[in-house]
């Protein structure tokens, strides 16, 4: 066991991946100088520059150059630099990647893994901060994951790199310093929810940088004498709806919190499955249906806090 | 300019990939009629070939000319017009026939159609409904052969003249340049985007000077002339196959059809489509090769064999099954896969 800081796992995983199959490369923008967030820092010089490909400004092309190198037999790691401008290379994902595989009747396969950093970035604004999520999750033909710890997203990066489906690979932007310990020989499937904490008062489901706000919601409804079952989702799809369903049989309330806009949130399905097959009351808390704004107290206006997390588990309680 | 190829082996077989192109996609035009067309119309009768069908009539010399220069190792990408390409780069007509009918025994299982046929065993690697959204697919394709050393291997890239005012154009002519890539892009200037003409939505000289724009030597070829097609692509494909970097051809023809088989095209003026017919590549072909000696009987043997083996292609794809409902859930991703939920 080492602690890593959350981009240096990142980078840990891809090398490993690329050390262990020659198949595998990394093009995006800036990559060959480690990326903007350090998460390919060193790769270039380990691995030369056919491998860890710096590319124009070009999102589109490097998507759809990734989706033509998997066909042709690699395994890209496509960096789309930030979720917001992965929407530049949207055909490339939606019509091409996701499509592939079925529409030419399995005859193609798209291996390729899109990491598109997302969420709310001190002070960036409307096009650096949003949490795309669940318009990814809504797309037949991709895997979407979205890792909140170190170990997560070394195990998560090295299984998505694995599994030969098109993966969209969204690491929060304000976790890349986050530090842990990570376990190099530790696998963590995808699909596969983390139990953060145990509890049987409610059940609440979040993922990413919002797993962190919701530790620090627990640990004053614990001190009310409310105990959480926290877990951390990890995977959007497909999700763990065994450890979330029988979560909410059991506690028979269900919060789910996550940086995104509420509205159309990836929390809303959840919510709703699990009224569904269990009964149970649900309620769900994300951002406000705005842009996100710039000055320190407009962008407060994004953010799910953990005094409004706890403030909605005690209503589901109430 | 019918050159001495004409009258060697190569000819016929240039005149034989035109000729069963065209006899497809008669016969793909009238198995779509009665079908839905692009704009919503539900026309009477019942198609066997649904959805839009974007024939490629008139433009035969081009995919005919390119593609008698490749192997099955060089990809190909495609448009939504992409019968031609698929059936010149060697893919089987009557699987193709199968998948625009719909049924389990085509390409793709049914589940792509004309607008997305496909041979991957061939290097075709698929018609796309997205405009331009074959060249950044391509440039991928390319990039990967120089990684993977597949050298003298290529990637041919087919797309319009619409295509050229989407970024993605841009942005791939760039990157093949940049990293110097085994690649020939092919534009096949019909002179039509969807419906509307193409010249003034575009700026400037179009495909070739936009190539020469970003230093990918161009040449345009009368792209109705199967044998010039077939010259000028011979000297570019070698080009790129010797370590070159990319190349463009820019091959003038005609769209003789509407956007899609039910499109009358009642926009266009007749006069432009009866100039464009007096050109027209097979008639101009065969011509070429009586001039140079061949008898009529030998072509009409070639037409001949192309209309028997379309119908029977017809045949076999009426009476192929259907794919399995369940075969709708096949196929999505195998993390998380085809389900309900």
């Amino acid at each position: 066991m080492k602690e890593l800081s959350y981009s240096e796992a990142a980078v840990l995983a891809v090398e490993r991946e690329m050390q262990a199959d020659a198949r595998v490369v990394v093009l995006g923008e800036d990559v060959g100088r480690g990326g903007i967030f350090g998460q390919y820092k060193g790769l270039q010089q380990a691995f030369g520059a056919d491998r860890v490909i710096d590319t124009p400004i070009s999102e589109a092309a490097i998507m759809g150059a990734g989706v033509g190198m998997a066909l042709a037999g690699l395994r890209p790691v496509v960096e789309m630099r930030v979720v917001d401008f992965a929407l530049c290379g949207m055909d490339e994902l939606v019509n091409q990647a996701a499509k592939n595989r079925f529409m030419f009747g399995g005859q193609g396969r798209v291996p390729l893994v899109a990491r598109m950093p997302g969420g709310i970035w001190d002070a960036s604004a409307a096009q650096h901060s949003q949490s795309l999520e669940a318009w990814f999750a809504h797309l037949p033909g991709v895997v979407v994951v979205s890792p909140a710890t170190p170990q997560d997203n070394y195990s998560l990066l090295r299984a998505a790199l694995q599994c030969g489906d098109p993966v969209v690979y969204i690491e929060h932007k304000t976790l890349w310093g986050f530090r842990g310990e990570v376990d190099e020989d530790l696998a963590v499937p995808l699909g596969k929810a983390r139990r953060v904490r145990e509890g049987n008062a409610l059940t609440l489901v979040s993922w990413s940088r919002q797993m962190q706000a919701c530790a620090t919601a627990c640990d004053t409804l614990a001190a009310e004498g409310i105990a959480v079952d926290l877990i951390d989702l990890r995977t959007l799809w497909p999700w763990d709806r065994e450890t979330v369903l029988a979560s909410c049989a059991r506690t028979q309330r269900l919060l789910v919190v996550h940086e995104a806009v509420q509205v159309a949130g990836f929390g809303a399905e959840i919510a709703a499955s699990a009224a569904e097959a269990t009964g149970c009351r649900v309620a769900r808390l994300g951002a406000p249906r705005i842009p996100v704004g710039y000055a320190p107290v407009l962008e407060a206006q994004s953010r799910v806090g953990t005094d409004a997390i706890a403030a909605a588990a005690r209503r589901l309680l109430g | 300019m019918a050159s001495s190829i004409s009258t060697d082996g190569r000819g016929l077989a240039l005149y034989r990939a035109m000729v069963r192109i065209r006899a497809f996609e008669n016969a793909a035009e009238a198995a779509s009629q009665g079908g839905v067309s692009a704009y919503g119309q539900q026309a009477a009768g019942s198609a066997k070939v649904r959805g839009p069908l974007h024939l490629s009539t008139g433009q035969e010399a081009v995919p005919a000319g390119v593609c008698a220069h490749l192997r099955t190792s060089d990809y190909l990408t495609s448009t939504h017009r992409g019968h031609g390409h698929t059936l010149a780069k060697g893919a089987d007509l009557v699987r193709m026939m199968c998948e625009l009918f719909g049924k389990a025994t085509g390409f793709n299982g049914g589940k792509g159609g004309s607008m997305h046929i496909a041979d991957f065993s061939v290097g075709m690697l698929g018609a796309n409904g997205v405009v331009a959204a074959g060249l950044p697919i391509a440039v991928g394709a390319a990039h990967a052969q120089k990684i993977l050393q597949k050298k003298g291997d290529i990637t041919v890239c087919f797309f319009g003249d619409g295509a050229i005012n989407r970024g993605p154009f841009l942005e791939a002519l760039n990157w093949a340049r940049v990293y110097g890539l085994p690649v020939l892009f092919v534009c096949e200037d019909n002179r039509w985007s969807a419906t509307t003409a193409s010249g003034p939505m575009t700026a400037g000289d179009g495909a070739s000077a936009r190539a020469g724009a970003m230093d990918i030597a161009a040449t345009q070829v009368d792209g109705n002339d199967v044998f010039a097609v077939h010259e000028s692509a011979a000297r570019l494909v070698a080009e790129v196959r010797g370590g070159g970097g990319p190349r463009l051809l820019h091959a003038l023809t005609y769209r003789v059809k509407g956007h899609v088989s039910v499109d009358l095209a009642a926009y266009r003026d007749p006069a432009e489509l009866a100039a464009a017919l007096e050109t027209d590549p097979i008639a101009r072909a065969r011509g070429a090769l009586l001039a140079q000696g061949l008898d009529a009987a030998t072509l009409d043997d070639i037409e001949n064999a192309a209309r028997d083996e379309v119908d029977a292609a017809l045949a076999v794809a009426d009476a192929a099954p259907w794919p399995e409902p369940g075969d709708a859930f096949t196929d999505v991703q195998t993390t998380g896969a085809g389900q309900w939920l």
